[in-house]
C-alpha cells in the first residue's frame, strides 16, 4: 500500500505574542516557533501504522520554504520512507495550493493520499478534498478511524455531539485526518538521526512545469485582532487572594 | 440580482441549527444585493422538512431521492452542480461542519468557483464578496477578499450569526433528481455513537473543565480533586482527549458534549470555538490561563491570569471537605 501525506509546517501561536506586520496583511513571524501541524503529525503517524499492517511506502510531500525539510525531516523519522520539498509561491490560498499537490502526484502511483483536516494556521479544511476531487477520486473528511479491506477502506468520520458515520470508500482515496484518532508516538534523537539519510528530494514549480495564470481565489485584505468586546473581570492579587475570591464567586453563582 | 442558495443541512430526521443560521446570512446579504434567498433541500421524504422551511426562506428547492437520506458527498454534489447550472445562484452558503467540510471544497473544484471556508462575518461591496475568518487559533482575525465570480462559495461557522426567525410563506419547488446509475466508490454505512461509561457531565450543575495547558495526565487528579471538592464533575477540551489524558465522553466542544451548568471552571484551555460554542451557555464563566491574550478570557465572567499550578493546590486545601 503506497501512501502519500501531505503535511505543512506552521507557527505556533497558541501560547505566544503576537504582532502584526506593518502592512497588516499577515502577523510577524520572526519571532515564533515553527513546527509540523497538528494534524499532519497524526497523519503522518496514521501512515507509518497502515505501512506496519499492510506495507508498502510512505511518501511526505510539502509546499514551503526551505525551513520546511525540519518538519519533513520529523516525519522521515516518525517513519515515512522519504520527503518532497516544493519550494511554494509567496503567497498561496488554500485552492492554489491544492493544484500544485495536484501537478505532484497525478502522475505517482498512490492507494492513499492523508492529509490533516486543516493547518493550525489558516485554518481552510480545504486543501484535501478538493485535491480529491482534482484526481478525480472519492474522500471523506474529518476521519477517526482507518480499516483497509482489500480494494476498499471502511472509515469512520466524527460528526457534531459525540456522534460518527461509518462510511466506506473504494481505492484510491484521499482522507483528512482528525486529531486523536492515534496515539503519538515519541520521536527519539536516533529515529531523526536515522531520517537524515533517508531520501529528501526538492522541487520548485518551474521544474515541475507549474504555471498558473489565474488570480487567487481569496485574497487577504487585513489582519486584526478579534474586537475585545466585553471581557471577563480578572481576578488580581497572590493566588491565596485569588482563591479566596473564586469560592466567593462559586458559593454564590452555584446557589 | 440573481440567487442565494443556502443548502439545509440536516442528519436523522432533524434540520440542524446551522441551517437556520445561514439563512440569516444569506438574508442580510440578498438585501444589500437585490436578490432572492432559497434554501435548498436534498433528502428522501422530507416533505414536512420542506413545510418548515418553507416558513423561514421564501423559496424552498426540494430534490428527493433515496440516496440522498443520508450526507454523501457523491450524490450531494452531483445534485448541487446540477442546481446550479440551471438557477445559477451567485452565492451558496453551506455549513462548516462536518457536512460541508465533505462537500463544499470538491464542489468548488468542479465547478470552478472561488470558495472562502469558515466565515465569522460575510458581506458583499457590489460584485465582489468579502468575508472575515478567524485564523492562528482565534488569536487573530482576517479580512478576505473573494475573485469576482459569476458564483461564489461560502462555509459557515456554525453557532456564529443569529437565527432567521420564521415570518414567511415562501412557495415549495420541486425539481427532479438527476441521479441514475448507482455511485458505490462513496457508501454510508450508519451511525455511531459510544454508549457512556462513567458520569454524564451534561448534567452536573458545576463542571471543571481542562484544556491542554493542565501540562499532563500528572495534573488530572489535581482538577479532579478539586472538582470533587466542588461537588463538580471533571470535564475536558479536545486536546485532552487526544492524548488520552481523559476519556472522549469527557469532552466539551462540538464534536462532544454541549454543557451548560451554573459554574464552569475552565483551566488551561484556550478557547478555540469548537469548545466554546458548546459551553458559552453557561451561567458563570471562570478562566484561568496563563496567557493573557487566550480567547477564553472573551467569553469568561471572571478571569485569572496565572499558571495553574499556582492556583488550584491552593483552591484544593481551601474547599477541602466541600465548600463551606
Amino acid at each position: 500500500m503506497n501512501i502519500i501525506v501531505c503535511v505543512k509546517r506552521i507557527p505556533k501561536t497558541a501560547e505566544a505574542d503576537i504582532f502584526i506586520e506593518k502592512d497588516g496583511k499577515e502577523i510577524k513571524k520572526d519571532n515564533l516557533v515553527f513546527t509540523l501541524n497538528d494534524w499532519d503529525a497524526y497523519a503522518v503517524r496514521e501512515a507509518a501504522l497502515l505501512k506496519d499492517k499492510h506495507n508498502g511506502t510512505v511518501t511526505v510531500l510539502t509546499i514551503g520554504p526551505e525551513e520546511s525539510k525540519e518538519a519533513l525531516t520529523r516525519c522521515l523519522a516518525m517513519g515515512a520512507d522519504k520527503a518532497l520539498r516544493i519550494e511554494g509561491p509567496e503567497i498561496a490560498d488554500a485552492n492554489l495550493i491544492s493544484k500544485i499537490l495536484y501537478q505532484a502526484i497525478k502522475n505517482e502511483p498512490f492507494d492513499l493520499i492523508l492529509t490533516g483536516v486543516q493547518a493550525e494556521d489558516d485554518g481552510w479544511g480545504q486543501v484535501g478534498v478538493t485535491l480529491a476531487q482534482r484526481l478525480g477520486i472519492v474522500h471523506a473528511a474529518i476521519v477517526n478511524r482507518i480499516e483497509i479491506n482489500g480494494e476498499k477502506a471502511l472509515v469512520k468520520r466524527e460528526l457534531e455531539g459525540g456522534i460518527e458515520e461509518v462510511v466506506e470508500l473504494k481505492l484510491p482515496a484521499v482522507l483528512t485526518i482528525q486529531t486523536g484518532i492515534n496515539e503519538p508516538k515519541y520521536v527519539s534523537l536516533s529515529a531523526i538521526m536515522e531520517a537524515e539519510d533517508k531520501e529528501m528530494k526538492e522541487t520548485t514549480l518551474e521544474e515541475m512545469g507549474f504555471i498558473e495564470r489565474e488570480p487567487l481565489d481569496v485574497t487577504t485584505d487585513q489582519v486584526f485582532f478579534p474586537p475585545s468586546g466585553k471581557m471577563a473581570e480578572m481576578l488580581k492579587g497572590s493566588p491565596e487572594d485569588v482563591v479566596v475570591q473564586l469560592t466567593e464567586i462559586i458559593k454564590k453563582k452555584k446557589g | 440580482m440573481g440567487d442565494i442558495f443556502v443548502l439545509v443541512e440536516h442528519r436523522q430526521g432533524k434540520i440542524r441549527d446551522i441551517t437556520y443560521e445561514m439563512l440569516g446570512v444569506g438574508e442580510k446579504i440578498a438585501a444589500e444585493q437585490g436578490a432572492s434567498l432559497t434554501a435548498v433541500l436534498l433528502g428522501h421524504g422530507v416533505k414536512a422538512d420542506a413545510e418548515e422551511l418553507a416558513s423561514r426562506a421564501p423559496r424552498v428547492l426540494v430534490v428527493e431521492d433515496e440516496k440522498l437520506q443520508h450526507f454523501n458527498s457523491l450524490p450531494y454534489q452531483k445534485v448541487l452542480s446540477t442546481l446550479y447550472a440551471k438557477y445559477q445562484p451567485f452565492l451558496t452558503l453551506i455549513g462548516h461542519t462536518a457536512f460541508g467540510m465533505d462537500l463544499a471544497p470538491g464542489l468548488s473544484a468542479e465547478l470552478g468557483l472561488p470558495l472562502v471556508t469558515d466565515c465569522i462575518g460575510l458581506s458583499s461591496e457590489g460584485k465582489q464578496l468579502k468575508a472575515t475568518r478567524s485564523i492562528y487559533g482565534g488569536k487573530v482575525q482576517a479580512n478576505v477578499s473573494l475573485r469576482e465570480s459569476p458564483g461564489s462559495l461560502a462555509t459557515i461557522r456554525p453557532g456564529t450569526f443569529p437565527a432567521k426567525v420564521p415570518f414567511e410563506k415562501g412557495g415549495i419547488i420541486i425539481e427532479p433528481s438527476p441521479l441514475s446509475e448507482a455511485m458505490d466508490a462513496k457508501k454510508f454505512v450508519e451511525y455511531f455513537e459510544a454508549p457512556l461509561t462513567g458520569e454524564d457531565i451534561t448534567q452536573a450543575e458545576i463542571i471543571v473543565s481542562v484544556g491542554q495547558g493542565i501540562g499532563g495526565p500528572e495534573n488530572i487528579p489535581l482538577a479532579e480533586e478539586v472538582a470533587k471538592n466542588l461537588g463538580g464533575v471533571l470535564a475536558c477540551s479536545r486536546p485532552v482527549v487526544d492524548r488520552n489524558w481523559l476519556p472522549k465522553e469527557r469532552q466539551v466542544g462540538i464534536s462532544g458534549k454541549s454543557v451548560k451548568p451554573k459554574v464552569y471552571i475552565a483551566i488551561g484551555i484556550s478557547g478555540a470555538f469548537q469548545h466554546v460554542t458548546a459551553m458559552q451557555g453557561s451561567d458563570t464563566i471562570i478562566a484561568i490561563n496563563k496567557d493573557p491574550r487566550a480567547p477564553i478570557f472573551a467569553v469568561a465572567h471572571y478571569g485569572i491570569v496565572d499558571d495553574f499550578h499556582n492556583i488550584l493546590p491552593v483552591l484544593k486545601e481551601k474547599t477541602k471537605g466541600g465548600m463551606k
